[in-house]
């Protein structure tokens, strides 16, 4: 019952949804799978959310070193759901006027519009932007051109910096647009670095590229087919479990 | 407390205050929106002459300000000083952990949290779940322009009992319960991800590998650099291929050829970790742009 119904559960669904590849009958079954498989996604962040809820108020009971952090975490986490939820500044919609709750939720100008444009933005892309710091300084550390495969990693990462930048520009711009072999077409300005940067794109990652998504591809294909089995039964977790 | 720590602690502040005052000095880091009326007839055909009316506000440039129709948006400006305190107080981080970092650390974990379940609700539970299974009471509420005729759907009530089991998880007992909505998740992902991948990762690749070595134009010239190029990417996949095959030794050409494999991944991951370098400075300098552009005006 723990064990077995999951995985018949995890079988017949994954194998009517790759019957929908093949059987036209099937693609209707594939559309309510696809549609419930994105409801359960979204209750999965409500898990999420519950999980975040019963962490910090554990912490907060607990007194742990730093709970006065998971208490400014339950504060915004409260505001904002409740000014999302009750769609806070929102107006109706021009179309239906008299329903008071038929606008976006995420209408400009909405409580829940501020919240997203003024803290959730600033905050997660200066996260991210943060990570440009520790990335060079990393890449500072460890980049050292020890061997022939080394040299290219780095001989690659600094022309294709250069010339995604107006340093590759001002660096190689004075190259002139005059033939070096004859009239084989290859010109000085060929060597600009946002020219160099771009044959390196379009023709020398291409292949590397390819290689990778086939790899990729062939691996999800088989870690599919070994949950779909049963081979891999490891998302079941331990039989302990409550 | 360390005495260099202290110093730098005050110089912080002293130099966040001064940057305050300043602002507040010269005018700057204000928001101006316009009013933009709008109007709205009413759609119950017993009340059909009835207009409603109200007001939405655009964010205009603050060179706008003083035209008519053109005010101050207190809540904007606010919005403005606490982005502008979220961007210091996340770079402060810079300098290493401190409480000013920690707090906007737990103030971003809440908000996005809160912000993930928001949108899942508006844009999942209820156009998808709520308006399947009681759609009159949907058309009601959130959603008026649901048509008249769409009747409730109840093979929809088993994404609801999953749903709920899914959030059995939280109770104390009974947590492997959770496992039949997880097995459904997981089945799902792995049907749809073994045949996109197949089709589009794999046999899609695949097939734009086999090109011709050597390239003819329609007047029957030989299109040298177009064959250079194709015959790049075929010798480079094969190579890599080579490489990630370890069934035989790589001993002999095989030896070789992996090697080049090798060198065109080192090629690839080179350019991505330009890309991602590069990805990062754009964030940052976007981050730069609105410190000293949208709130310090300079």
């Amino acid at each position: 019952m723990k064990r077995t119904i999951p995985l018949f559960i995890s079988a017949v669904t994954g194998f009517v949804l790759i019957g929908t590849a093949f059987i036209p009958q099937f693609v209707d079954w594939g559309n309510d799978a696809m549609a419930w498989f994105n409801l359960l996604a979204a209750f999965a962040f409500i898990l999420g959310g519950g999980n975040l809820l019963k962490m910090q108020l554990q912490k907060i009971s607990a007194q742990q070193p730093g709970w006065g952090y998971a208490a400014v975490t339950l504060i915004a986490f409260f505001i904002t759901l409740y000014v999302g939820l009750a769609k806070v500044g929102v107006n109706p919609s021009v179309k239906f006027p008299e329903f008071a709750w038929s606008g976006e939720f995420q209408e400009e100008g909405s409580a829940f519009w501020w919240l997203f444009e003024y803290i959730f933005y600033p905050l997660s892309a200066t996260m991210f932007a943060l990570l440009a710091f520790y990335i060079s300084s990393a890449a500072f550390r460890a980049f050292r051109a020890k061997n022939t495969e080394a040299t290219i990693l780095l001989l690659i990462a600094v022309i294709v910096l250069l010339g995604r930048t107006y340093a590759g520009v001002w660096l190689t711009g004075w190259l002139p647009n005059e033939p070096i072999i004859g009239s084989s077409g290859i010109t000085y300005s060929d060597f600009h670095l946002p020219h160099l940067s771009q044959i390196i794109m379009d023709d020398f990652t291409t292949p590397g590229m390819r290689a990778i998504t086939i790899g990729i591809a062939l691996g999800v294909a088989s870690t599919s087919l070994k949950v779909l089995l049963g081979v891999d039964r490891s998302y079941l977790g331990s039989d302990q479990e409550a | 407390m360390k005495q260099s720590t202290l110093i730098w602690t005050l110089l912080m502040v002293f130099g966040g205050l001064s940057l305050i005052a300043i602002q507040l000095f010269r005018d700057k880091g204000e928001v101006y929106v316009r009013e933009v009326p709008v109007e709205g007839k009413s759609s119950l055909p017993e009340a059909q002459e009835q207009t409603y009316r109200w007001s939405t506000y655009k964010q205009v440039s603050e060179k706008e300000k003083g035209k008519p129709g053109v005010s101050f948006s207190l809540s904007r400006t606010l919005g403005l000083w606490v982005a502008a305190f979220c961007t210091l107080a996340i770079f402060s981080f810079l300098y290493g952990d401190n409480p000013l970092y920690k707090f906007t650390e737990a103030v971003f974990v809440g908000v996005s949290a809160a912000y993930a379940m928001v949108v899942a609700f508006w844009t999942e539970i209820v156009t998808n779940l709520f308006a399947k299974l009681l759609p009159g009471y949907a058309r009601m509420s959130f959603l008026p322009d649901i048509s008249e005729d769409v009747q409730s759907d109840l093979l929809y009530l088993i994404p609801l009992v999953l749903s709920v089991l899914l959030l059995w998880r939280l109770a104390p007992k009974g947590t492997w319960i959770a496992r039949w909505p997880l097995a459904f998740f997981i089945g799902a992902t792995a049907g749809i991800r073994l045949i996109s991948y197949l089709e589009a990762d794999f046999i899609g690749q695949i097939q734009n590998t086999i090109m011709p070595f050597i390239v003819f134009s329609a007047d029957g010239s030989l299109l040298w650099i177009q064959s250079l190029r194709n015959t790049i990417v075929i010798v480079g996949v094969t190579s890599c291929m080579v490489y990630f095959f370890f069934s035989i030794e790589h001993e002999g050409v095989v030896k070789y050829i992996s090697r080049l494999g090798i060198w065109f991944l080192m090629v690839t991951f080179g350019a991505s970790f330009a890309y991602t370098v590069m990805g990062r400075i754009a964030l940052l300098s976007g981050r730069l742009d609105f410190l000293f552009n949208n709130w310090l005006g300079i």
